[in-house]
């Protein structure tokens, strides 16, 4: 489905992410992304380079299993679709789920 | 990842005898202490860790399931096995509901790709719910085993 009609005005943004905590997008992390994503009412899918998943579904954004560097595409859509990607970013670029980045010379 | 290359088949319990949380999560651990994938004598510090882990976020996700799991140095690889329970359990899940199919997965503390792996798989066959409601009707191990490799043969069909 492509987005072609403009007369509803749908807001539709997107943006690549990249998973940045060393444990990856756990479960701890995916609720957290999931309460993030339920506080917009913009529909919001997430996608690897094999799944599309619902941002909404705990288990289906546990199923991406992305691990430390994977790069996640969202994108939503709907009115508070921009507020809802600034913050999904946050959450994973800089607040990283509250978790460490990856030791560098651990050897 | 596949389910045959961490599910410990031989330690799964088709009708759970706990009917509390912590019940299960003790009967699941030592069930595969049982089936020796656990390094010796780890056995309560793994069911204290799981307990812990769980009392900090749930691990019901809702539909019935829950996921109860740790990484923890009592394990050399990744391993996971289930167990049912006809009667529900109280996992304090996300949508409020009893639990009937409990999945515990222990990985090891320095591997967390492989934990992701392993989870990526129970998922992608937990969120259908055609698979759910053959998990629901399995009545044997035997028949929960047939399952889970189904599901590594013949992803499609499920």
């Amino acid at each position: 489905m492509q987005t072609g009609d403009d007369t509803l005005e749908k807001v539709v943004r997107q943006a690549t992410v990249e998973i940045r905590n060393a444990e990856g997008l756990h479960m701890r992390p995916a609720m957290q992304f999931v309460d993030v994503a339920n506080q917009f009412n913009c529909d919001i899918t997430v996608s690897n380079s094999e799944n599309m998943v619902d941002g909404k579904s705990i288990m289906q954004m546990s199923m991406l299993a992305a691990t430390c560097g994977t790069r996640l595409q969202i994108k939503a859509e709907g009115q508070d679709a921009e507020k809802a990607i600034d913050a999904l970013r946050e959450l994973v670029e800089e607040k990283m789920f509250d978790e460490p980045p990856p030791k560098q010379s651990k050897r | 990842m596949k389910f045959a290359d961490f599910f410990c088949f031989e330690a799964i319990i088709a009708e759970l005898q706990a009917t509390d949380r912590d019940g299960v999560i003790e009967e699941l651990v030592t069930s595969l202490d049982k089936a020796k994938r656990l390094k010796r004598g780890r056995r309560d510090e793994i069911i204290k860790a799981v307990i812990t882990r769980e009392n900090e976020a749930s691990t019901g996700m809702g539909k019935g399931i829950a996921l109860p799991h740790v990484k923890h140095t009592g394990v050399k690889d990744v391993v996971a096995t289930m167990g049912q329970s006809s009667i529900g359990i109280d996992f304090s899940a996300l949508d409020k509901q009893p639990v009937f199919s409990v999945i515990l997965l222990i990985a090891p503390a320095d591997a967390p790709d492989k934990h992701l792996q392993a989870m990526e798989t129970i998922f992608r066959y937990l969120q259908r719910e055609r698979f759910r409601k053959f998990l629901r009707q399995a009545q044997t191990p035997e028949q929960i085993e047939d399952l889970l490799r189904e599901a590594d043969e013949n992803p499609s069909l499920l």
